[in-house]
């Protein structure tokens, strides 16, 4: 499975690519009546879309063209005394209703064109308009003087972005499989045996440190295969994969048109080297180790309370929930202010400083906030660990019911 | 005291207000087999687990060999929890080299052992197998191997037999049998009082978390013995010889088998009767075909212990 996941989820991808690339070729025709005879000028075909230009007939034998002729649509602007008063006159006629982006394409076209009219009708001269407009970037600087950029947040917030969601999805599915491999111990009743032989805090620390490390090396055998892959993938096929995300790439190539935006491109080339790297590499270590060692031992201790999976919904609640939370926090306020109270609360937070610390440091946080951070991190571990084998103890040799919070409060007084 | 290998101190232990050994001591010597008895809930896996470190006493000590217990004596402990199972998805020999280094073995000693157990039980080419494609009686020897492989001073059975079909049985009653001649010590719980009858030379009763009884199987009995007699008589007379009897001592209705049909009785003795006043003045009366002392078994010793306490 180890070599066999990465290949699908590369495979699922340039699948996606390709029906979602076959999915935009197809072409269509789109007949134009337009009776006001405002707007008919403005349609200029595209690669994928064919304008037709009906005149003089009226509009239910324009529909029966377009029926027969089987073309995608009709828009129909209505004749008007008043040109400027078309707004309310457009409609579009089709068999299937059509996507957003065409009515929202047409839209803009047409309304480009009425607002260019009226201001030419109030006398106003358009090409001074158009001279008139400015486009203003701040050049961003640290006190420090190293540049910044809007590019450069967005890399940051990629980075920790990444990061954070990384150690979540981590800890979901290797805090599942010690938990699961606790359960297995106790149904398969060789708990009695090995722990005869070992002592229950040696049996789950094993256990956590060995499935952290095959976690690791399972996680990095799919990060390398999945990358190789992609690369192969893309130069054989051709399937460019940033198609997949068509607006943002239209948008990134206004934006190299503009020299001053190259310019701004090689700032976040640059940025991405100013980026505190070696910080980030660091703290990232130790973090997501910290953060996933936590919780481990909270899933441990789960897997020994119960007898079967199916017992572990109403334990597992109270685990997951903070490890969402931080991840919402991260998203949501650590985007809004990464130096904000709340996403500054929440990385000391020892159940979501994991996650929210490694989504803000990207921004630079303090090395003491960082320092503290993970101190109490460790510090929890320490305490959940201590908590967590008290319950383990008990919990492995119990079998039958179902214990409820109240027992388990007890197993914790009584070992 | 160097006589015994293990001695369980005044050995306590509470589960919160659940009391599961009240003071309990215990002696096993070295190279016996003990049977430590008692019925379910009584305590006996408590005090097993105290043993093998796996739960720590409230109250009291363990000595092993005459030293307190320590870590490293797992290694000297082989244990057959009465809850037991292996790795289902796992290969057997990987699983036993596995349990075995864990007990301290090297993974060569630990081959060489198991080859030898193999050979031993009649497992040839099961190395590659999986738990899972073993019968449960299967599992059980390989279960057993584990238990013994680390050549442990001390063995502890919880119910070794149950799951065993009798030939099986049988043959891990040899095996323990064995390891004691070898000079093993075995403790060993059970409910089962034919195979303490055959087994154990010491026993120890535990009942509602006390000790109750122990010591060697035959003071025990000796303890238990009623001085009753179960006689068989020939005669024609036995209306007169019954009434002569049962004028002078204490008579109880018997049952066993023999050829002839005889008149069948249990005699009880007082306290300054010798069972030889009773063998003459029975020859005197009739013809004497049967005589023999009523021992009592494991079973009843258990049964009336338990229902006294």
């Amino acid at each position: 499975m180890t070599f066999v996941s990465p290949l699908i989820m590369v495979a699922l991808i340039a699948v996606v690519a390709y029906l979602s690339q076959l999915n935009n070729d197809k072409e269509r025709t789109i007949a134009i009546l337009d009776e006001s005879g405002l707007v008919s000028n403005i349609f200029e075909n595209t690669e994928h879309t064919t304008y037709k230009i009906l005149n003089g007939v009226s509009l239910e034998s324009a529909k029966d063209v377009v029926k027969t002729e089987e073309d995608f649509g009709l828009l129909y602007i209505s004749a008007s005394a008043d040109s400027t008063k078309v707004v309310d006159r457009v409609r579009f006629f089709s068999d299937e209703s059509p996507s957003l982006s065409i009515i929202s394409d047409l839209e803009r076209k047409i309304e480009k064109k009425l607002s260019d009219t009226k201001l030419q009708l109030d006398g106003v001269d358009l090409e001074k308009i158009e001279a008139s407009k400015s486009s203003v970037n701040i050049a961003q600087e640290t006190f420090s003087g190293e540049k910044t950029s809007k590019l450069d947040s967005y890399l940051k917030l990629g980075f920790g972005g990444a990061a954070g969601y990384m150690l979540f999805m981590f800890i979901i599915i290797y805090g599942n499989m010690i938990m699961r491999s606790v359960i297995e111990e106790k149904t398969s009743r060789i708990i009695e045996v090995i722990i005869s032989s070992v002592k229950p805090i040696q049996l789950m620390m094993g256990k956590i440190i060995g499935t952290s490390l095959a976690g690791i090396t399972q996680f990095a055998i799919w990060l390398v295969l999945g990358g190789v892959l992609v690369f192969v993938l893309t130069a054989i096929f051709g399937i460019s994969l940033s198609e997949l995300q068509m607006p943002q790439q239209q948008m990134m190539q206004d934006a190299m048109a503009d020299p001053s935006v190259a310019n701004e491109v090689q700032v976040a080339v640059q940025s991405f080297f100013n980026l505190p790297l070696a910080n980030l590499a660091i703290a990232f270590m130790l973090f997501f180790v910290g953060g996933f060692l936590l919780y481990s031992s909270l899933y441990a201790a789960v897997g020994a309370a119960v007898d079967n999976e199916t017992d572990t919904q109403q334990f597992m609640m109270p685990i997951i929930m903070p490890l969402i939370l931080a991840v919402y926090v991260g998203i949501f306020t650590v985007i809004e202010d990464p130096h904000g109270t709340v996403s500054t609360i929440f990385s000391f937070i020892p159940l979501t400083s994991p996650v929210v610390m490694l989504m803000r440091i990207p921004f630079g946080v303090p090395i003491w906030q960082q320092i503290l951070s993970l101190v109490i991190l460790l510090g929890t571990f320490a305490f959940t660990v201590w908590f967590a084998a008290k319950i383990y103890r008990v919990g492995i040799l119990m079998y039958g019911k179902k214990p409820s919070y109240k027992e388990i409060y007890k197993w914790i007084r009584y070992s | 005291m160097t006589n015994d290998l293990l001695v369980a101190d005044s050995v306590s232990k509470s589960y919160g207000d659940f009391k599961a050994l009240n003071n309990v001591s215990i002696s096993v010597p070295k190279g016996s087999i003990f049977g430590l008895l008692g019925p379910n809930g009584a305590g006996k896996t408590t005090l097993i687990r105290i043993i093998n470190q796996i739960t720590m006493p409230d109250q009291g000590k363990i000595l092993l060999d005459g030293a307190p217990l320590k870590p490293i004596d797992i290694q000297n402990i082989g244990y057959l929890p009465e809850e037991r199972g292996l790795y289902k998805s796992m290969k057997v020999g990987e699983q036993v080299l596995y349990l075995a280094q864990l007990k301290g073995m090297t993974k060569q000693d630990a081959k060489i052992r198991l080859k030898y157990w193999f050979d031993k039980l009649e497992i040839g080419d099961w190395w590659n197998k999986k738990i899972q494609e073993l019968s449960k009686g299967q599992a059980q020897k390989i279960q057993f191997i584990v238990t013994v492989l680390h050549q442990p001073k001390l063995l502890i059975f919880d119910e070794p037999f149950s799951g065993f079909d009798p030939i099986n049985a049988n043959l891990i009653k040899d095996e323990i049998l064995q390891l004691r001649d070898e000079g093993a010590t075995v403790i060993f719980s059970t409910h089962r009082m034919e195979s303490v009858e055959e087994l154990c030379d010491h026993i120890a009763l535990i009942h509602k978390s006390n000790k109750v009884l122990d010591g060697k199987l035959t003071d025990v009995k000796r303890q238990f013995k009623t001085n009753t007699f179960e006689v068989g008589l020939q005669t024609e007379q036995v209306e007169k010889v019954t009434e002569m009897i049962k004028s002078r001592y204490e008579v109880f209705p018997a049952s066993f088998k023999n050829l002839n049909d005889d008149l069948k009785m249990n005699i009880k003795l007082s306290a300054n009767n010798t069972s030889n006043d009773l063998l003459s003045f029975l020859t005197s009366q009739a013809e004497v075909h049967h005589f023999v002392e009523v021992v009592p078994s494991a079973s009843d010793i258990f049964i009336q212990t338990v229902k006294n306490n």
